[in-house]
Order: C-alpha cells, then structure tokens, then sequence
C-alpha cells in the first residue's frame, strides 16, 4: 500500500472575479522509500500540492476537492490541531529559504530539542543529545558547540543543513521538501542534494522533492510527476520521463534544458507561455503551445493514459 | 477622449475600488469628508446668513438657542453666538478657513518633504546625514511647538499693519514648516529601496542626470505612501491650524476657523450658551476623523502585504 | 587595427567600503572594513564574440558587468572600448550609446509606472537619436517586432506581461540605441527553462543578426556552455581560469572549475556528481595565498602563502600552483 495517496485533488483560490482553480485534479502515491519528483515551471502548482497535503495553504486558498490518504487515512479534513501533530511526525517539511523556518530567536539546537520532545518521548539530556548527534549527521561540524548558535551564525548552505535535521529529527515517514536547493550556489546545491539522497536512504524515508530543475530530480528522483496549469501532464519513472517523454510539454521542457554534456547551436523551444490560471485554455491545457495539436485536444480534456513506460495526459496516446 | 474614457474604466473596474466599495467606514468617512468639503466650498451660496455682513446682524438676535432646546427655531438651526451670528453659517465659513489653511500647509510640506527626502535617499552620505538629522532634531519637538515658534519669529520680522492681511500665509508656512520631516523621512526611505532597484540601474547605464532620474523614475514610484501620509497629516494640520487659532495666536478674527469659533465659544460654556461652542467642536471633531479614517483605510488599500 | 578586441578589461580591482558608519564605527572602536569585490580582472572581447564570466555568488562576476557599463569606476585599472578609455564615459554620450546591459530580473529592470513604449524609447530620447512622437513611435513597434512582441504591446504597462515577456521588453529597450555591445547580468536566471530556451535563441538569433558583442554574466555552466566562444570562471574577485569555452569545458584545468563541473547534475543519470567540499569564505577575509585553498585537494604549503600568477597552457590561462607544477591528482 501507498504511504501517500493523493486522489483528484483539487485546490481553489475564491477572488471577487470569479474562483480560480490552481490544482485540478491531481492524482498521485508515494511508496515507502519512495522519492517522488515534481516538476513543472512556476505557475504549474507543484509548491501548492506540496503546501495543500501538509496542510499549509495560505488562505483563501481552500482544497475544494479529492481525499489525501496518509497510510490509507485521510487527513485532508482533519482538524488543524490534529493536522499539527502530523506536521513533524508523520510528515515533514523543508523549503526554499531556510530563514523562514528557522526561528531567529532561538539557538538552533533548542528548535530542536522542541520538535524532537513535541512529537517523541525524550528527556530533556536525551534531546540534547540527539540534537547534537543530528547537527554532526547533516554535516555542521563540531556540533556540540554550534547547537547553541543562532540561525543568522550560520551561512546559507549550512542554514538549509539545519532545516533538513529539523524537518528529519522527529523520524517522519514522508518529507515534503519544495525548492530545497534553489536559493543556493551550484557546489553547496550537490552537498545538500547528496545529503538529503543519504539521510532518507538510511531511515526509508519518502520524500516529495517539488523543483524547477530537472537535473535535481533526475539525479534524485525514482519516478517524476511534470505539472502543467494544475494538472500532471505525464509521471512515471524518472528514466523514462527524461529519457522519452510521451508528452509534448516534458519533449519541450526536456528540449529547452541547455546540456552541460554536449553543445547544441539551437535549444528547442516551445512558443508561449503557461496559461494564467483565470485563462486555462478548453480541452487539453497545452493545445495552444502543441506542436501535435488536432481537433480532439481543443475541446476534450485528456487524463492520464499509459503511454508505454510512463502516463501522459496526451490524447496521442488514446488507443 | 477614447483614453480617458478607457483610463476610467479600468479604474473603476480596479482593486482600489473594489476594495473601498467594500469597506463601510471608508465610504462613510468619505461622505462626511465631502459633505464637508461641500459646505465649506458652496458655504457664500448656501449659508443661510452672512456672518461677515455686520449690516445683517442684530444684537437681539444674541443666543438664540439651537433646534435641540426647547425654545429653538428654524431660522437658527445651531443657535447663535452673542454678535447675533447664525453658529450654522459659521461653522461653514469656518471649515472653508481650516480646510484651506490644512490643505495648503500640507501640500507645502509635502512639497518641501519629497523633495528632501529624495535628495537625501538618492545623494546619500553626509547630504543624507545633515538633511535627516535636521529632520529628527524637528521631530523631537512637538509640531505645534514649531509652528507656534515660526508663527512668532514671522511674526516679529513683519511690520504690524501686514498681520492681518498676510496672516493666513503665515500660518500655513508655519504648520508646513512643522511637518515636513514626516513625509521626508518617508520619502527617503522609500527612496533607499527604488534607487537599488534594476530599472534605476538601467537608467544610470544609459547615462541620464540624477535630478532626470529622481524626477522621472523614482519620484513616480515613491508618491503612494506620500498620498497617505498627507491625508492622515491633514487631519493633524487642521487641528495644528485650530489649536493655533484657540490660543489667539492664529489667524485675524475677521476670518474666523473653527478653532477661533471654539474659543469664542468656550467663553459662555459655562453661563449656559454650550451650542456656541460645541457644535463647531463636533464639526471640527467629525472633519477630522473621517480625514484619519480615510486615511487609514488608503494605507491599507495601498500596502499590498496587507491585501 | 581591425583585429583589435571591442572591449579590453586590464587588471582591474574594485575595492567596496563596507565599514559601520563613522559614528558608529568610532563608538565601537573599529576599522573601517573594505571588500576587494573584483581583483585584478583582465579579459578582451572580440567583436561579435561572447565571453562569459562564470562563479558562485559573491564572486565578483556582476560587479565586473557594473564597472563596464560605468555604473561605478574601477578602484585601478583600465577599461577600453575599441582603444579608447572608458574611465571619461559619463562624458562620452557617443561612447555610452554604443553599449547598453541586460538585467537579471525581469520584474525589477522595467520602471512599473512606465507604458511599454516609454521603456523601449528611453535610450532614443536619452541619446537624442530620434525625435518626433510618429518617429519614435514607429522605431519602438520595429524594435517590439524584433523580440518576438507586437508593436500594439508599447501602450500596457509591464505588470501585464509574464516574465519571459518583460525580459524581450528589456532586450528591445537595450537595442534602442542601436549598441554593439551587450552586457548581459544572469538574463535568465529567474526564468523558468522553456521561457529560457526562448530567451537564449533570442539573444543568438539575434547577435548573428546585428553583430552584437556579449559579455555574459552567469552562475549555470550549462547556460554560458551554449552562448560562450570565451570562458573566464572567477572565484573570489579573480579570474582562475580563462580561455576559449570549448576547451576548458572539454578539458577543465584549474581545480575550481573542475569541482564545478563536477557538481552540475547529470541528465544523462550516469553516476551521481561529487559534490564540492566547504564553502565561499567571506570576501571581506580572504584566505591568504590562493583563494581557493582552503577548498582545494591539491592544495600544499606553497598554495597556503604564495598567490599563483597566470600559467598559459595552450590557449588557456589557469592561476594555479598545481596546474604550474603539473601536480594534478592529490
């Protein structure tokens, strides 16, 4: 069984024009030891699966639709005291910039110590020193002196090294991170990668890595979701995926990537532009940007269908 | 013509609008401001008495009590003082007078404000220094303090027969005097974060004079915050203007405020006559939080973090 | 001299004040503090080439891109444009119209209270190139046209325009003047990669086009790969590796430009990266030595107190002791 089930999930934004729809009807699972890919370019709703399964959207952004399943029960609908408790236990959360999760206020190791007695049993000797042991684990050296330093002690790479042992300390089964590494140099980028990669391993740790940059999650990822305007336009297994896309959208997006390994006169492109979300074209939402547009794409709207190693919302692949 | 009527669409079609049409108090505050704005403007046609006419006045007519008493009657909704002047007609010549004195102090010191705190953000180093230091030295003292002391100072340098006529000038250099810092400080620092920005870069690169790009790049993007400290500076200005005309210091009594309406009232508070002095308070009180409410909605409106 | 580069850079430093202010800093009882934000850069540009400058942020590669285009002069050292020096340019309107730059941020490098047109027309009026409202008019709709954009675009104002857009508004407003020289400060580094892949093949079509000259500042090896003829990679202020791109992207010699090539994830899945070790110090307090020793594997004694100068190996320059030495593994 799935650790995570998403199941048509749908999240809308209520605006005094009209409701928008930014996620519809997204449909996903996570195995255990899972990594889970999510890609797509901003504006796609990768961020805000991400924020609407832990339960951290910003209002007036609402799920309006669908079930998320944590080991089969479903906490789309819980209350947000219940909803907390699973924050941090069960699920755990790493963002972009690590300054807004870290309290500065408050010595790193003590954030620690709290989240770690909050969900486990432990003294107060005993969380301090698995504090410790966490903060050597991901990497700060000499942990037990800098386990009373204060978030701004602390440079970028080494800030997002905290947030990993915070959103990991209390032994979550699924962690959520969005944009981990983006707000970060290229070389401190593959140290927390590779970080990240090793500490999930050991514990059987899923993880949802949402990002932009395909290169992450083709050196991360066991399988990919590419999103496009509030809907996954094709997943499957991360080789397969960038390897041969069955979409045109992940063709494109694949084509447009400048390769470091080899040097092209031209990067492919694709015309346009996402859609805004109160202008979602009818049928296929990439029929305007399609080169294998036909008839069929601009008025029916495509699901996912199997298209050999992965599943596209392509109407090309209707047999 | 077709781009104005277009202009006006979109404005009336925008999230300011929206966002006023949804807030009952600011359209409340509004209509109380404009109601004001109304009287006071159309206060020569639409007062029902001259009180600058001295032919008109009549001693008998001396404290008539307002409609409220008893005894009152409709030819003085609001009573009358002890001249026999209609407190009604007064209380509009009066809000003509502490309009005008608050919204030409206030545009005086926005002017003088913009202008130095863009300067001073833009130069930065010792202009910034001196100019701001300037700034917060003035605003360790109470604005009604400095207004009163510019007040003497022009006051003394000017012959005794120019008092009165230039009076009305005097006062509105010495409240626009008094509250300059506010909008310079706001300036400035708005002005620190625009001028780091990559289209004032852009600018720079293709060689265009500070005072182009002051006035032509960053002066348009900092004047949101201006319009709201200048509309919540305009309900102080007013009360800096009565306060001033309470004490005698402010303008002649051949053109009477609201404040000089209040302290010629507060004379016969006690002997009975409250309406002489009460009605214009309540005037002057309603004109002055509406301006505040206003104001306070415009700087909600206005901040997009808080939307 | 017809082969003579279009922009020469000669060892050019530029020191920053970042002390407390006075006051303060007497109360405290402190030194005044300066940062050696570029350190003796040098480069040449051919006409119609594009170098880039590559590093990790803090490396000096946007402060080199400020100091050409004149936003602040250079503490020492001498920028020329076809020979002739730049240091007078602000007084030089013929000088400053020959090159314009491209920003990073396409939602901060177009004023927001600007109609479209004003924006592409600046650099017109600024030069005085063009007068008449029809004139400038028609020249803003060709200039529209040649990004991708409809000449009818120049009446919204830039919210209305998605970031890929405002970044083609920015290359049309940058070529108004007519310049041959771009400098181009991460020009997509906040798009998303389709809208970069536009962006790119925009800025090539249209250097083959006109003939401009870039200088290419970016943080993704992958990105200056696909636009460079040259390559300088900085670290720290300095230039530790400069030459023709193809060669040092097939055969990377400084140990810095190594480990950062080593660290761009893989797309063709073929063993994982190795990730570099440590950090960028602080600019303010740089190792002694060569910079980068203290990340370095091949680092020794010598690395640790002697600043390496430029080793020619083939058409490449590397500052590095190990390269010199021909100590290239641990």
């Amino acid at each position: 069984m799935a650790l995570l089930d998403v199941e048509e999930l749908k999240v809308e934004f209520p605006t005094r024009r009209g409701v928008l729809r930014a996620i519809d009807g997204v449909s996903f699972g996570i195995e255990p030891g899972e990594v889970l890919g999510v890609v797509g370019e901003s504006g796609a709703g990768k961020s805000l699966t991400g924020a609407a399964i832990i339960g951290l959207l910003e209002p007036p952004g609402r799920i309006a639709g669908g079930r998320v399943l944590l080991d089969g029960k479903r906490i789309d609908n819980l209350p947000p005291a219940r909803m907390r408790e699973i924050r941090g236990r069960q699920i755990g959360a790493i963002f972009q910039d690590p300054l807004t999760t870290l309290d500065p206020v408050y010595p790193v190791g003590r954030q620690l110590t709290e989240t770690m007695q909050t969900h486990l049993k432990l003294s107060d000797a005993d969380a301090r020193r698995r504090a410790v042991a966490w903060l050597e684990r991901v990497g700060i050296p000499a942990g037990a002196q800098r386990v009373n330093a204060y978030p701004h002690e602390f440079s970028g790479g080494m800030r997002q090294r905290v947030v990993i042992a915070l959103a990991l300390c209390a032994e979550p089964r699924l962690v959520i991170a969005d944009e981990p590494t983006t707000a970060l140099d290229v070389s401190i980028q593959a140290q927390i990668i590779e970080l990240l990669k090793s500490l999930t391993r050991d514990h059987g740790t899923s993880v949802m890595l949402v990002t932009h940059d395909m290169g992450v999650i083709a050196e991360t990822a066991d399988r990919v979701a590419v999103m496009y305007a509030g809907r996954i336009a094709e997943i499957g297994p991360v080789r397969a995926v960038v390897k041969q896309p069955a979409h045109p959208y992940t063709e494109g997006l694949m084509g447009s990537i400048p390769w470091i390994e080899r040097k092209v006169e031209r990067l492919r492109q694709i015309d346009g532009a996402m859609p805004r979300l109160n202008a979602i074209p009818p049928g296929c939402a990439f029929n305007p940007r399609c080169p294998h547009v036909f008839d069929r794409c601009r008025v029916e709207r495509p699901d996912l269908l199997d298209a050999g190693a992965t599943r596209a919302a392509c109407w090309l692949h209707d047999a | 013509m077709r781009g104005a009527a277009r202009a006006l669409a979109r404005f009336a079609d925008s999230d300011f609008v929206y966002s006023f049409s949804r807030s009952p108090i600011a359209i409340l505050s509004l209509l109380v401001v404009a109601v004001c704005i109304l009287a006071a403007a159309l206060a020569p046609l639409i007062a029902p008495h001259d009180p600058f006419n001295l032919a008109s006045l009549n001693l008998m007519d001396s404290f008539r009590p307002p409609l409220l008493a008893a005894d009152g009657e409709w030819t003085y909704p609001l009573g009358t003082d002890d001249q026999g002047r209609d407190v009604l007609s007064g209380i509009m010549f009066g809000m003509r007078i502490s309009l005008l004195v608050g919204v030409a102090s206030i545009v005086f010191a926005s002017v003088v404000g913009v202008a130095i705190g863009l300067v001073a953000g833009y130069a930065g180093g010792t202009v910034d220094a001196v100019l701001m230091r300037v700034a917060d030295i003035q605003l360790t003292f109470p604005a009604i303090l400095i207004a009163l002391l510019v007040d003497g100072v022009v006051r003394a340098a000017l012959p005794k027969d120019m008092h009165e006529a230039l009076g009305i000038y005097v006062i509105i250099l010495a409240i626009g005097i008094a509250r300059w810092p506010q909008f310079a400080r706001t300036v400035r620092g708005s002005t620190l974060v625009e001028r780091n920005r990559d289209y004032v870069m852009a600018a720079r690169v293709i060689g265009l004079s500070r005072a182009r790009i002051m006035a032509t790049h960053i002066l348009p993007n900092v004047l949101g915050p201006v319009l709201v400290i200048a509309t919540l500076t305009l309900g102080l200005a007013i009360l800096d203007e009565a306060t001033l005309s309470f004490l005698g210091v402010g303008l002649p009594v051949t053109q009477p405020s609201l404040g000089t309406l209040i302290r010629i009232g507060n004379d016969f508070l006690f002997s009975g006559e409250w309406w002489v002095t009460i009605f214009p308070g309540v005037a002057l009180v309603l004109m002055v939080l509406s301006i505040n409410l206003l104001g306070d909605w415009l700087r909600d409106a206005l901040n997009p973090r808080l939307r | 001299m017809p082969d003579a580069p279009m922009l020469e850079v000669d060892a050019v430093s530029r020191v920053f004040d970042v002390s407390r202010p006075w006051l303060q800093r007497v109360l405290a009882r402190e030194e005044r503090l300066s940062l050696r934000a570029v350190d003796e850069v040098s480069f040449a540009i051919d006409r119609g080439a594009t170098l880039s400058l590559v590093g990790e942020s803090g490396c000096g590669k946007s402060t080199v891109a400020r100091l050409v285009v004149g936003l602040f002069p250079p503490t020492s050292g001498s920028i020329r444009f076809e020979g002739q020096s730049l240091s007078a340019a602000r007084a030089q309107p013929a000088l400053r119209r020959r090159m314009n730059m491209i920003f990073q941020d396409p939602y901060a490098s177009l004023n927001p209270r600007w109609r479209v047109r004003d924006i592409v027309a600046e650099p017109l009026r600024a030069f005085g190139l063009l007068s008449g409202r029809d004139a400038i008019g028609d020249r803003v709709g060709e200039l529209l046209r040649q990004v991708g954009l409809a000449p009818a675009d120049g009446e919204k104002f830039p919210h209305e325009f998605s970031g890929g857009q405002r970044q083609r508004i920015s290359i049309a407003r940058a070529l108004s003047s007519e310049p041959e020289f771009l400098v181009c400060d991460e020009p997509t580094s906040a798009l998303d990669v389709s809208v970069q892949a536009q962006i790119l093949n925009l800025m090539k079509d249209l250097q083959q086009r006109l003939g401009l000259t870039y200088l290419f500042i970016s943080h993704n090896l992958a990105v200056v790969r696909h636009m460079s003829d040259q390559l300088g990679v900085m670290y720290l202020g300095r230039i530790v590796e400069s030459g023709p791109a193809e060669e040092i992207f097939s055969a990377p010699l400084h140990p810095y430009t190594r480990m950062l090539l080593a660290a761009i994830p893989d797309l063709d899945m073929v063993g994982g990266r190795t990730p570099v070790a440590g950090e960028v110090p602080s600019p303010i307090d740089p190792p002694p030595g060569c910079p980068f020793h203290p990340r370095c594997p091949l680092a020794n004694a010598r690395c640790r107190v002697e600043r390496p100068g430029y080793t020619p190996t083939g058409d490449v320059l590397v500052a590095c002791h190990a390269v010199e030495e021909g100590r290239t593994s641990p």
